[in-house]
């Protein structure tokens, strides 16, 4: 299926691949206070695995991902549930969020949630998705 | 107690782990757990029989009242003599048994007995009803994959799957009936609700469904077809599962409930019309087994029908009768089973037709065997008597009317004839020197002996069934004191070896003599029988049964899974339009003003979405509709930024975009263009179908901005996202924080879609079939 590549998408998905990927994880933390979050945030991730996608006509020769949409999803979901695990462990009720302050130097005070930590786990289901179902329907044989 | 429970499964944790180690003596290792059970029942007994009862209750989920209670009383530990007692037994006979055929799955097999053994330990020191019924499904599920040790034969597990359905069928009954007398009782405690049992109401009724639990785990008719079924089973399973313990779960309830409801209208018809049949149908057909172990399954049926209408009976004596006979019947039908199970072992056959000559060659277990069956044939010095004088004793006057303490008392001597006769045929059939079919090789003197350990068990057993025979009273603390703690009326009695020229010995003797001259006549009697037409058996009931639930879902899926998505859709739809539809027709309150538009943005954007919208339907080109409904999602985006909610539109956009390109991928495997032409009918509805719906979502959106009743919950979310949440999107501090269970479940589905969509594709690329979900989407 590598007929018809063209040179400007392909390029400037190059440029771009990861720029878009960078965004993703601003709005995954900038999500507490501003617009985005996990979810927004796995949708732009996924997005630019998708764009590299349509750049290399789905070669799946040519992804630059090294593990299986399947287990992005898997881990997302520990991630998730681990997290409320953890709140549990530390005296609060299931998924109940903590916040830790930490006053570090040059940087100044960084605030961090564990809902932070259960976002993420919320993005990576997000790009797990968007990559699975992409990349697998992509994958099948013309018909 | 709860201690116990878990030892045993930390035990069979280990087993496969060992497994490979220890080969068969995994089944010493394993042993350890009932080993414990019965020391501390030993170390507890003196107290416990004095009157004191142990308690534990460990707090599981007190909202719904259920708690990890153990109550620890004399008929839990006549129980636990039986579970744990005759389960180390067991455990040391199998490390015998298995010799010479180390297979693979001996570990978890062995894994699995012992779960089994820390089930019923539960299930009889329990005091909840609903941690009854865990142990009790506990049990089930231990039992079916135990019955499919060998699950290279089919036959092993069909039955398998038969006690399993037949069982759980009954547990669900069970939970029904819990469910009904805890809420009746306002206690889920099984001694609080015996102390002060509830009446009337819908009681009877849970009684029913707690006796047909009972009835399904016991195998009383007609539920007793899993039974003989079972015995595929390896024999150790046999003689632990299916006759000295599982079987008798369901006469331990019985037990538990029959003096404080015995009174109820329901209960003595019924159980005790089951109890009869079950005795004499189970003694009949054990007449005319020629395989040993069926003939001792069936005898099992006959004894737990004779144990359910003792204890279903509710009478004092009856009771005292009922604990004695479960004791007697545990020793001695272990005893027989294990026997079973060593002459198949070393003589590879357990068909009486072909077995001659054993008796000789293996005095010692013919001897041990012999005194088992006499013992359950009711013969004096042994304790299956003076069980059975106790029950005929309890009827004689009965606390009954004439007519049903005569009836009973007539099923009882009719069963116990048919039980003499068995009995003797199981031992004529295993052991006499006899003529054998012409044909087969008489298999007797060239079998090997089996090892001292092996035998071990049986010679201890038939050896206690001898002591407590001729010395009752050392029995008499036990039993009496199970009793007592069944119903505290009674008084601690003794039991005797003889009760002088009673009207109880005369029936005895009449048993005796009818069943010697039954299987005297044994070839008569056979031709009999199969003259007789065949009781209607509970085989064939529960086949029919499982024909129709096939044939039934299969009815079923075929209407409701008709496999097109237009189909699917159109009544996804059609259920909206007509259910909240209704409802919004009848009762929709219509808003006091409508506001056409915010800003002239909004009406541009508007008519850019209808247009799109109406050319979304006209065009003929696949490829065209999705770019256009990707645009009608953009534009909904763009009204979403208008409005001043940068996240949805956000979102909007990004899900739109990644839609198309899904779209497109899916496209490849569609026809260019949509196949049909013109205005057709089912164009029409169609039509009617997208523009009703259409209609009513913007009814509904109307009508539901205009009739908010409550205060929204949004306010107090906005307050609280700084402050708790620690964030200021309070969108995300909802997902993230306060509603973070409701994400999990999101996270959750979508994984689950994801994966499913893998599947789907994968399982069609196997097949290169074009027919994949995707390809049914319309059929063309």
């Amino acid at each position: 299926m590598n007929r018809a590549r063209s040179l400007i998408l392909d390029v400037g998905v190059r440029t771009v691949f990861h720029t878009v990927l960078l965004l993703s994880l601003f709005f995954l933390f900038s999500g507490h206070n501003a617009p985005g979050g996990g979810f927004v945030g796995g949708l732009v991730a996924g997005a630019a695995f998708v764009l590299q996608d349509v750049a290399t006509g789905f070669d799946p020769s040519l992804r630059k991902t090294v593990v299986d949409p399947e287990s992005v999803l898997g881990f997302g979901l520990l991630v998730a549930v681990v997290t409320g695990i953890a709140a549990l462990v530390g005296g609060g009720a299931f998924l109940e969020s903590g916040t830790v302050s930490a006053a570090l130097p040059v940087i100044g005070t960084v605030k961090a949630t564990s809902a932070l930590v259960f976002d993420a786990g919320v993005y990576l289901v997000v790009l797990g998705v968007v990559l699975t179902i992409v990349e697998r329907l992509g994958e099948e044989p013309e018909g | 107690m709860a201690a116990l429970v878990v030892l045993h499964a930390l035990v069979a944790a280990l087993a496969p782990l060992l497994s490979p180690r220890l080969g068969r003596r995994v089944f010493l290792w394993c042993a350890v757990a009932p080993a414990a059970a019965a020391a501390w029942a030993l170390w507890h007994a003196p107290s416990v029989v004095d009157g004191e009862v142990l308690t534990q209750s460990i707090t599981w989920v007190p909202e719904l009242g259920l708690t990890l209670s153990f109550r620890f009383d004399t008929f839990s530990l006549l129980m636990v003599a039986l579970v744990s007692g005759v389960g180390l037994l067991v455990f040391l006979y199998a490390s015998s048994y298995f010799a010479g055929s180390e297979r693979p799955k001996l570990g978890v097999f062995a894994a699995e007995l012992t779960l089994f053994a820390g089930a019923m330990f539960g299930l009889v020191t329990a005091d909840n009803l609903f941690l009854i019924f865990v142990f009790w499904e506990l049990t089930a599920i231990t039992s079916y994959f135990l019955i499919g040790y060998d699950d290279d034969r089919s036959s092993a597990r069909e039955a398998a799957r038969q006690a399993i359905l037949i069982t759980s069928a009954g547990g669900l009954a069970l939970l029904a009936g819990f469910v009904l007398l805890s809420q009746a009782a306002g206690t889920a405690s099984l001694h609080e609700l015996l102390a002060s049992p509830p009446s009337g109401g819908v009681v009877p009724a849970a009684l029913v469904l707690v006796l047909i639990g009972a009835m399904t785990k016991s195998a009383q008719v007609p539920f007793h077809s899993w039974l003989p079924s079972a015995m595929e089973a390896p024999t150790p399973v046999s003689a632990y599962l299916h006759s000295a313990t599982m079987v008798k779960a369901g006469i331990y309830l019985v037990a538990r409930f029959s003096p404080a409801f015995a009174g109820e209208a329901v209960w003595r018809p019924l159980v005790l019309t089951i109890g009869v049949a079950t005795m004499l149908v189970g003694g009949y057909r054990a007449l005319r087994q020629t395989d040993l172990k069926l003939l001792l399954a069936y005898g099992t049926i006959s004894q737990l029908g004779f144990m359910f209408l003792l204890f279903g009976t509710g009478s004092a004596a009856a009771i005292e009768a009922g604990a004695a006979l479960l004791l007697a019947h545990g020793l001695f039908k272990a005893a027989l089973f294990l026997t079973v199970g060593i002459v198949d072992h070393q003589a590879h056959t357990r068909d009486l037709r072909e077995l001659s000559g054993l008796g000789r060659r293996l005095p010692v277990l013919a001897a041990a065997a012999g005194v088992a069956a006499a013992s359950m044939a009711g013969i004096p010095l042994l304790f299956g008597f003076v069980a059975k004088e106790l029950a005929l004793e309890s009827y004689i006057d009965g606390p009954l009317g004439v007519l049903a303490n005569t009836s009973v008392l007539v099923g009882i001597v009719v069963g116990s004839i048919l039980t003499v006769a068995y009995s003797c045929r199981f031992v004529w059939g295993a052991f006499a020197t006899k003529p054998v079919d012409a044909g087969a090789v008489p298999i007797g003197p060239a079998v090997a002996r089996p090892t001292r350990p092996f035998v071990a068990p049986v010679l201890l057993l038939g050896a206690v069934t001898i002591v407590l025979g001729v010395v009752p009273a050392l029995a008499a603390p036990l039993v009496f004191g199970a009793a007592r703690a069944l119903e505290p009326s009674i008084d601690s009695g003794t039991l005797a070896l003889w009760h002088g020229l009673s009207a109880a010995l005369g029936l005895s003797a009449i048993t005796w003599a009818a069943g010697g001259g039954l299987f005297a006549a044994r070839v008569p009697v056979a031709r009999l029988q199969s003259k007789l037409p065949a009781i209607p058996g509970s085989q064939r009931g529960y086949r029919g049964s499982i024909a129709l639930l096939n044939r039934t879902a299969g009815a079923v899926t075929g209407v409701v899974q008709s496999g097109s998505l237009p189909t699917y859709l159109a009544i996804i739809v059609a259920t909206v339009l007509l259910a909240p539809g209704l409802a919004l027709a009848l009762g929709g309150r219509w808003p006091d003003e409508l506001l056409v538009a915010e800003s002239p943005m909004q009406l541009v954007v508007v008519g850019l979405l209808v247009v799109t919208g109406i050319s979304t339907v006209l065009v003929r080109r696949r490829f065209v509709a999705v770019l256009l409904v990707g645009a009608v999602g953009y534009l909904v985006g763009i009204l979403f930024v208008i409005q001043g909610g940068p996240d949805l539109a956000l979102t909007q956009f990004l899900v739109e975009t990644l839609t198309v390109v899904v779209f497109v991928l899916v496209l490849r495997h569609l026809p260019e263009r949509f196949s049909v032409q013109g205005w057709r009918l089912a164009n029409a509805g169609r039509a009617a179908v997208a523009i009703g719906l259409g209609t009513f979502v913007t009814l509904f959106t109307l009508v539901a901005g205009g009739s908010r009743g409550l205060e929204g919950i949004s306010e107090g979310l906005v307050d609280r996202a700084l402050s708790e949440g620690g964030g200021r999107n309070v969108v995300n501090v909802v997902l993230t924080d306060f509603r973070a269970l409701d994400t999990l479940g999101e996270i959750s589905v979508l994984t689950v879609a994801a994966l499913g969509i893998t599947s789907l594709l994968l399982a069609g690329r196997g097949r290169r079939a074009p027919e994949s979900s995707v390809g049914a989407e319309e059929p063309e």
